[in-house]
């Protein structure tokens, strides 16, 4: 019962990273329809280059207070500045161009760019895993014989909080409002004076900034980061993203910490080698029997 | 030069082949013969995904998973792993209903789902194969795959380490696959394809069972990579995950864009163009770096990184590709044409206005 | 004889009733219209016939055969033809090859014939590029046949689409407000045309808005107006009709 309970935590801490990138899938696919495929590797780029500034400042061993916690804010912040750049950047030279091209073009695009990244990763860093320095303590409490670590509060809890931002400002703001409507219609939103490439340009900074986050957390969490995870860690985010029901956030929330359960228990209950199989299984039976998701409405076709 | 353009394309695809026959006697460089054996596995798939993605419009991303049943079937019902041996030739007839059955299995339940939702489905199945021959290792031997499979005999002559007996197989091959896409291409089915991917719905319209054709499509385009999985793993003797994984299916899939999709000539050239990218382009630039001083430059450290950079290229500046199907080009730069005559029309009116 | 039968035809979509009861029949050989203003639903009732959407209720018959809920391609091959509102050709194909795939169904080749490109298969396809050459004359496009469809002018588009749409040999045809667009000249060309088709055999079900043109070529018209149809009958007869004069212009201030 412990071990279930073990599970259950390492799930969703698993879970609340996948939830992170899926929400910068469904953002993304619920804006402009397009499934970015070099999301997964925005994730990536995200723990590589919290790789690279903890290296550089010398941080190695764990930290404690107030220091733990600037670097904490201050490394992630960056990873999240840094991936949210990139992800502009890409949008703006690579889909932006496609966007009235019919809709298999931008994701074959989307492909060419995700090769293009995984390639300068693994030139970064080389072809096997790094690790990555942990500097976030160990000290896990115990209750009732499950052993709950700070850094998988930290991740669940990021992953919530990040959700709720996303929501306050996605229905609270201006912009989030621009978000909206876009995504509804674009040509309506665009008479109404939204200006549309901006929009979608702040879509794409959320969200990729969201898998730069994530892409740091799992590289503290797991203290390992390798130039190929965002190809794998992507497609189940994407799953979690469809399962959920696609451009649907808390959709993507939920779908992610599901996926993260799956995983989990998938490799204690059955076995580790077939993880990967049963979430990709998923993916396809959603697919097929569900693609509105749990969360999503099934729109009918209008002739 | 004028009767050759108006040869039937299948008569120019055979003479080339026919020419090629002789390449082995002009060159005698083991190393190229060994490449065009090689690339005509490829060529063959591209073909076979041309089918699917070219002619019917389904994108698949997933069609290294045909290919590795294809060459799986092979290793295990021609080989000492199960001690059954099937003679090649049958094999390549078996080895492309097996595939085929799996493309309808697959395609059945997917068919009817939207362009990217099926690109993804596809790319899902192009996962769980290739982990599900590692996984099951009692069968497949897991990560070291299965080798010391049966040689091809014709006629008392065992194939063995040479590669030119496989280089005519590959021509052969190749023969039959471009005479029966080109079939496909001017027939009623090949017709409906082009119908469902113009506009599915008024396809309906004409009686055309939009389901049923675009199962013909997959299934076709999955008997191809079955030819090309017996070709492969007879050749290579070795069949192992590790080589039908997710960039198997974008190195295809970017032949045909490379090329020209629905372009079968166009598609052909692409795949060659590619193949040789890897085998010789990438490590004549290393070698030529060498040679200028810079040592530790190795250009087929980039190979993914070129392949991306063609694909976003090609996408944004000639997503025809380079040898399209003049209806290809048309359909792409349809905004193009509009936009024309969008300011024709814009000058009509302001000259009859003034 | 009734070629179609609507009857009790009911569609929702969610809260919508887009056809409300709706009871119509088609004799056979004739030349009928539905009318109505905008957003009435009917190419909601063609969408229906032709199989798109599946009735929320009701029946409908065609040469006494139940038909509702069919798949499309179903009700394509047994003989119901039709054009779409807003244009639907196949722009990247010629208009040759336009209307030979409108024969698709009357065509017999299968897989094999088309592996194997077989003489039966090659037969066949010259068989049928020439019937679709007749088809194109017929309705005056002979010269555009190898011109790709999107670069046809407007009027010539509309004038494809029922060519294509002849080349099942349809016994019914369902014309989606073929004159939309036109101008005077194209319009009786129009009207020429659709009764040449009737006069082959084919009953005509057309839905309009050119009330000139409908009252000069229908044999009867019904008038539907937010899904329900308020009239029916000879086209004197709806013109002078009360319920149709206010469902076009509005109740008398």
């Amino acid at each position: 019962m412990e071990l279930f309970f073990q599970q259950l935590v390492n799930g969703l801490s698993l879970g609340g990273i996948y939830a992170l990138i899926a929400l910068g899938y469904t953002m993304v696919y619920g804006i402009i329809e397009l499934i970015n495929f070099a999301h997964g590797d925005v994730y990536t780029l995200g723990s590589f280059f919290s790789l690279s500034v903890l290296t550089a400042v010398g941080i190695e061993s764990e930290m404690h207070g107030l220091p733990l916690l600037a670097a904490i804010i201050g490394v992630m912040a960056g990873a999240m500045a840094f991936c949210g750049i990139v992800g502009v950047l890409i949008e703006r030279f690579a889909y932006r161009p496609l966007r009235n091209a019919p809709r298999l073009a931008p994701l074959i695009t989307a492909i060419g760019v995700s090769f293009i990244l995984e390639n300068i990763m693994q030139l970064w860093q080389g072809p096997s895993p790094v690790p990555v320095p942990t500097f976030i303590p160990d000290p896990s409490f115990t209750i009732a014989g499950v052993s709950i670590e700070v850094k998988q509060i930290l991740v669940v809890g990021l992953a919530i909080g990040m959700m709720l931002l996303l929501n306050l400002f996605v229905y609270r703001t201006k912009l989030g409002k621009a978000m909206r409507a876009t995504a509804q219609d674009r040509d309506a939103a665009q008479l109404m004076g939204i200006n549309i490439n901006t929009t979608i340009a702040v879509t794409f900074l959320i969200g990729s900034a969201l898998a730069g986050s994530a892409g740091f957390v799992s590289g503290v969490y797991y203290g390992t980061t390798w130039f190929f995870n965002g190809f794998s860690a992507g497609l189940k985010a994407f799953t979690a993203a469809v399962l959920g029901g696609i451009g649907n956030l808390a959709g993507a929330m939920l779908g992610g910490f599901l996926i993260g359960l799956v995983e989990a228990f998938g490799a204690q209950y059955v076995s580790d080698q077939w993880t990967n199989v049963i979430v990709f299984s998923l993916l396809v039976l959603v697919l097929i029997f569900r693609p509105s998701g749990l969360l999503g409405e099934s729109l009918p076709n209008k002739v | 030069m004028k009767f050759w353009a108006t040869l039937d394309p299948r008569l120019k695809g055979i003479a080339v082949l026919v020419l090629l026959a002789f390449f082995p006697f002009i060159d005698r460089n083991a190393a190229h013969l060994n490449f065009l054996a090689d690339a005509a596995t490829f060529v063959l798939l591209a073909l076979g995904l041309n089918i699917v993605v070219g002619f019917a419009g389904l994108l698949d991303l997933g069609y290294a998973a045909f290919f590795a049943i294809g060459s799986y079937a092979y290793a295990m019902l021609a080989s000492p792993q199960f001690n059954v041996h099937i003679p090649f030739w049958v094999m390549l007839l078996i080895a492309p209903t097996i595939t085929a059955i799996f493309g309808v299995l697959l395609g059945a339940p997917t068919l009817r789902l939207r362009g990217d939702y099926l690109a993804i489905v596809t790319l899902g199945f192009g996962e769980i194969v290739p982990q599900t021959f590692l996984n099951l290792s009692q069968w497949t031997n897991g990560p070291n795959g299965i080798s010391a499979l049966d040689a091809p005999v014709l006629f008392n002559y065992k194939f063995g380490l040479h590669t030119l007996p496989y280089f005519y197989v590959g021509l052969f091959l190749l023969a039959v696959a471009i005479i029966i896409v080109h079939n496909l291409q001017d027939s009623r089915l090949g017709r409906s394809w082009m119908a469902i991917r113009e506009d599915e719905l008024a396809a309906a319209h004409m009686g055309i069972n939009t389901t049923k054709a675009k199962l013909s499509a997959f299934a076709l385009g999955a008997s191809f990579s079955g030819l090309a999985g017996v070709a492969y793993a007879s050749k290579l003797n070795l069949v192992s995950p590790d080589n039908f994984q997710f960039n198997v299916s974008i190195f295809v899939l970017s032949m045909l864009v490379l090329g020209g999709m629905g372009n079968i000539y166009g598609v052909i050239i692409g795949s060659l163009l590619l193949s040789s990218l890897e085998r010789f382009i990438l490590p004549q630039a290393t070698l030529f770096a060498h040679n200028l001083g810079f040592m530790n430059v190795d250009f087929s450290q980039f190979r993914f990184m070129m392949y991306g950079i063609i694909l976003v290229s090609i996408m944004l500046f000639r997503p025809e590709g380079l040898f399209p199907s003049r209806q290809r080009k048309a359909e792409l730069h349809v905004a193009e044409i509009d936009e024309a005559l969008a300011l024709q029309e814009q000058s009509l009116y302001e000259e009859a206005v003034h | 004889m009734s070629i179609l039968a609507i009857r009790h035809l009911t569609q929702r979509f969610g809260g919508l009733v887009a056809v409300k009861e709706l009871d119509f029949e088609v004799e056979e050989g004739s030349i009928v219209a539905m009318i109505g203003p905008n957003g009435a639903g009917k190419s909601t009732v063609f969408n229906l016939i032709t199989g798109i959407y599946k009735p929320s209720e009701g029946q409908i018959e065609f040469n006494g055969a139940q038909i509702q809920g069919r798949s499309t391609s179903a009700i394509a091959s047994i003989g119901i033809a039709r054009t779409f509102q807003n244009i639907r050709l196949f722009a990247f194909m010629s208009a040759l090859d336009n209307v030979m795939t409108g024969r698709h169904s009357r065509m017999r080749a299968t897989l094999a014939d088309a592996l194997l490109n077989t003489p039966r298969a090659r037969k066949e396809e010259s068989a049928v590029r020439e019937r679709a050459s007749e088809i194109l004359k017929f309705c005056g496009l002979d010269q555009h046949a190898h011109s790709y469809a999107a670069n046809l002018a407007y009027g010539p588009q509309r004038r494809l689409e029922i060519a294509r749409a002849l080349a099942s040999d349809p016994k019914l045809l369902l014309l989606d407000e073929p004159a939309a667009g036109m101008n005077p000249n194209e319009k009786s060309e129009l009207m020429t045309l659709i009764r040449k088709i009737r006069d082959t055999g084919i009953t005509v079900f057309l839905i309009e808005h050119d009330m000139g043109l409908v009252m000069q070529i229908s044999e009867r018209i019904a008038v539907l107006d937010y899904g329900e149809k308020i009239a029916e009958g000879l086209p004197d007869a709806i013109r002078a009709n009360e319920r149709v004069i206010e469902a076009y212009l509005g109740k008398p201030a």
